[in-house]
């Protein structure tokens, strides 16, 4: 299948200053892609290339297999079939919601661009707010609205500047779900840029984690969360610690809780010293376990605990017990290791 | 960051030249007159320095004094009663206590002169009513130093009311209660925390009050005092020494300087101020009995003395005295001011505009310095600018006229100097700040990321303009023409001294009929000059009521 938005080994920056450095990334027609990363990685940099703000230093970016940005090449953002969601939506004030989803539609006959403004506003659940102006809308609802001012003329690729930063945290995920089944529904490319990996989990196919200006991993949540490649990749995504380990055989280490065993094969040759990533639903807490640690914090979180344990050796681990296991601080309790695989860096 | 216009090479590159071109332009008589800083002094500069440069520095030091005192007891008295207690009238006097911003001050002075000097209504009647004869009485002369400085209080206090209510109404309502946790009283909570939280804007408004006050010419003038403004015309006029008018006028200017730095300061420093961004109601502290009484007349007071007094006498002089000043000439007169003030207006914002864009798209540092040049035009007083036009536009008249003589054998005139052409360019150097300040505000208003938003769904830059920029600025840009057509309808300086010959114009005409005390025919004049002011006021006042910080 041909890709709809691919972006090959772009380089970019402001003023002299390369915030950007070889990313690249392709997205499938329909698939939902996120960039994720701290603040000042250079994400929101990549999204106002692939706008056209942003000139391209090196590399090239495609959108629906034409070349729109190159050392060469800079098609003007009006010209190049994408819908942009702000992170201070930008609507514009003087404007009714209608008009404002009307707005990309100038090209359209009349009578099509009145359905479509109808549709858009039934699919975001506005139909009703038609008449008002932004200022007399809540937050989430000027986002919808500039969800489907951007849809509304079914642009190649649509692109999401920390759409949610605005928002309260609890409307976070809802909202990133609702986005998500809205582009479903439409069958929209999109790319969304955040430094909040629960609004990248709840909404996107496809994660590309950046830092420092590099791309560190593509994959999905699940991929990223379980098999990080690196340790910025590990430490970003979700929690966990580092613990010190021996490589033991080709398929497991040995560490402080015991010998590990992961399903496939490791880098290192047996011997070698390397770091274990271990993750909080690794470490099961199971009063019959030989191994014991003593509760240093706990943090209630609804169905479960996630307990910061001490082991004798003096090494803390996480670990999530169900709800019902409340243990004191200072309180021994007993754990056990359950790795389904390992991942492992390698020390050097 | 680059906005939507920005990749448009050509128009960035006539972008730059054409707004430091401008810049150059209107800051030139500001820096003519500099230059007379640092110039060798003559013969009539040492005479001036022996006799009256002493009175000079005198009188308006303790013009301003007197102002400051005035000024910020009115305002700040009055903004905080209306900010946050409640008395019978709050709401209406919280907007009309604005309203003597409508007045130019040498209209209150003449109006004040006609009711309280010898002749005048309330002297006849205390003769009257007493039988006192002319010298059995004391009435203090309204045409003083005192006299001026209470005209001045009675018209300036607006700029200390209006920044210190806003200052009153931004703090945060937290910073009060907690004061008041803190075992402060109502009034040692004033003293001790919202006082010193305002005073960065309140002493903005002050530099702004004093700035007209060293700009002022009709009411120096009108009472005879010696100070700067009055002196540089003097000098020019009556000893016919430019070099040495122009040395008062840097003089002047230094003054003014100060006066500039201290705003954009305390101005600077206002924003930080603002320890919280949550903002509910103010508490309002209900005034009952004899203080709700006292608070009201506090209000009133200044409300009768700086705009009801005056317009109800100018009112009644108009009514006996249009029968004849009503005729073709007057007018023409207000013919001339309209249609004077009407271009001056649109090529102030049409410059205005032109700088606010330029400023936006080309972000560079020399483009935003030079339009912060051009914009210490508003302080600089209306003689000094005049000055500093002539002495460039004289200079130019004459090599132009020696050159043609010299070659062609006829003479050219003066075609700048003495033309509607330099009237004109002195309102741009003192009003174009004003045009700049307001299109600059609008365009603030105008999100970059509006920009994109409208590039994104495919609209060109051209296109961006009329969809998105002209009807989000329309209002500021209606704002900025009223507010400079109203300050040129009240120009009086630079007109009386710049205007062609034969040439007048309503506050010039009202001036000289003053002069020969003609007060009363005066007063229809006046009384136009009044009512446009108003409406710029209104505007202010409005948005006072309707918006407050938070909400």
């Amino acid at each position: 299948m041909t890709s709809q938005v691919d972006v090959e080994n772009l380089d970019t920056g402001y003023e002299g200053l390369q915030v950007v450095n070889r990313a690249s990334f392709s997205l499938a027609p329909g698939e939902i892609g996120c960039i994720l990363g701290p603040s000042g990685c250079g994400k929101t940099t990549v999204l106002r290339a692939i706008a056209g703000f942003e000139p391209v230093w090196q590399g090239r970016i495609l959108i629906d297999q034409v070349e729109v940005s190159s050392k060469k090449i800079h098609l003007v953002p009006e010209k190049r079939n994408i819908g942009m969601v702000f992170q201070d939506f930008a609507l514009f004030p003087h404007l009714k919601v209608e008009d404002n989803v009307r707005f990309g539609l100038k090209a359209w006959g009349r009578k099509e661009r009145q359905e479509r403004v109808q549709e858009m506003l039934a699919i975001v659940g506005m139909l009703a707010y038609a008449q008002a102006y932004p200022h007399q809308l809540s937050g989430g609802q000027q986002q919808r609205i500039a969800l489907a001012r951007a849809l509304a003329p079914r642009p190649g690729v649509l692109l999401l500047d920390e759409p949610f930063s605005n928002m309260d945290a609890e409307m976070r995920e809802q909202l990133a779900r609702e986005v998500r089944s809205i582009l479903k529904q439409e069958n929209n490319t999109a790319i969304l840029v955040t430094h909040d990996q629960n609004e990248a989990f709840a909404m996107a196919d496809r994660i590309c984690v950046m830092n420092e200006g590099t791309i560190q991993q593509q994959g999905s949540g699940y991929d990223l969360y379980h098999e990080p490649v690196n340790r910025f990749v590990a430490d970003f995504i979700g929690q966990g610690v580092i613990l010190p380990a021996t490589v033991e055989s080709a398929t497991s280490v040995r560490t402080d809780l015991g010998v590990i065993e992961g399903g496939k094969r490791l880098a290192d040759e047996p011997g070698a010293m390397v770091d274990v990533l271990i993750r909080p639903d690794d470490v099961v807490h199971d009063d019959a376990a030989t191994e014991s640690a003593i509760v240093v914090e706990k943090a209630f979180r609804g169905a479960d605990f996630l307990y910061h344990l001490r082991m004798d050796s003096g090494i803390e681990v996480m670990c999530l017990a169900p709800s019902h296991h409340n243990h004191k601080i200072n309180e021994r309790i007993g754990i056990r290791l359950d790795v389904d695989h390992l991942v492992t860096f390698s020390r050097n | 960051m680059k906005t939507a216009l920005a990749s448009q090479p050509f128009l960035q590159r006539l972008w730059k030249p054409g707004v430091l071109l401008v810049a150059c332009l209107f800051s030139l008589p500001i820096f003519t007159v500099l230059s007379f800083v640092l110039r060798p002094s003559n013969e009539v500069w040492q005479h001036l320095l022996d006799t009256v440069l002493g009175e000079y520095l005198l009188n308006s030091a303790l013009l301003m004094l007197g102002v400051a005192l005035g000024t910020l007891v009115i305002g700040v008295g009055c903004a905080w009663l209306t900010s946050v207690c409640l008395f019978p009238g709050k709401k209406l006097f919280s907007w009309a206590l604005l309203l003597p911003l409508a007045f130019p001050a040498y209209i209150i002075a003449y109006t004040y002169t006609g009711m309280l000097d010898f002749a005048g209504p309330v002297q006849s009647w205390l003769r009257a009513s007493t039988g006192w004869g002319v010298r059995d009485y004391y009435f203090p002369e309204i045409r003083s130093l005192g006299g001026a400085v209470t005209i001045f209080s009675l018209v300036l206090y607006p700029y200390v009311y209006l920044l210190a209510r806003a200052a009153f109404l931004e703090q945060s309502v937290c910073v009060l209660e907690v004061s008041r946790t803190l075992r402060c009283s109502v009034w040692s909570s004033f003293y001790r925390v919202a006082l010193p939280l305002a005073r960065p804007a309140i002493v903005a408004g002050l530099s702004l009050a004093l700035m007209e006050t060293l700009a002022d010419y009709g009411t120096v003038a009108y009472f005879g005092l010696g100070v700067f403004t009055t002196g540089i015309f003097r000098t020019w006029f009556g000893l016919g020494d430019a070099a040495a008018a122009a040395k008062l006028a840097s003089i002047l200017l230094l003054f003014v300087f100060t006066l500039i730095v201290i705003e954009r300061w305390s101005r600077r420093r206002a924003q930080y101020h603002h320890a919280t961004n949550r903002y509910r109601r103010l508490p309002q502290y209900r005034l009952r009995g004899y203080r709700a009484l006292l608070a009201f007349c506090a209000c009133f007071v200044p409300l009768m003395l700086g705009f009801l007094l005056p317009a109800y006498q100018l009112a009644v002089w108009a009514l006996e005295t249009y029968a004849y000043m009503v005729d073709d000439s007057f007018l023409q007169l207000t013919l001339n001011s309209l249609e004077l003030a009407l271009s001056a207006a649109l090529l102030a914002v049409v410059l205005a505009l032109f700088l606010g864009y330029g400023k936006r798209i080309l972000a560079s540092k020399t483009v935003s310095a030079s339009i912060r040049i051009v914009a210490t035009g508003y302080a600089v007083p209306g003689t000094v600018i005049a000055v500093g036009i002539i002495i460039p536009f004289a200079w130019l008249d004459n090599s132009v006229d020696s050159l043609l003589r010299e070659h062609y054998g006829f003479s050219s005139g003066l075609v700048l100097s003495g033309s509607l052409f330099a009237v004109m360019f002195a309102y741009m150097v003192r009003f174009m700040a004003v045009s700049i300040q307001t299109v600059e505000s609008g365009l603030g208003n105008i999100k970059h990321s509006m920009d994109e938003a409208a590039r994104s769904l495919s609209y060109a830059p051209s296109e961006i303009l009329m969809r998105v920029h002209l009807p989000l600025m329309k209002g500021t840009v209606l704002t900025a023409l009223l507010i400079v057509f109203v300050d040129v309808m009240k120009e009086l300086p630079a007109t009386l001294i710049l205007r062609p010959f034969n040439f007048n114009t309503l506050a010039v005409r009202a001036f000289e009929l003053a002069s020969d005390e003609r007060l009363a025919d005066s007063s229809t004049a006046a009384l136009m000059i009044v009512a446009v002011g108003l409406g710029p006021v209104i505007l202010l006042s409005y948005s006072i009521s309707a918006s407050r910080a938070g909400s």
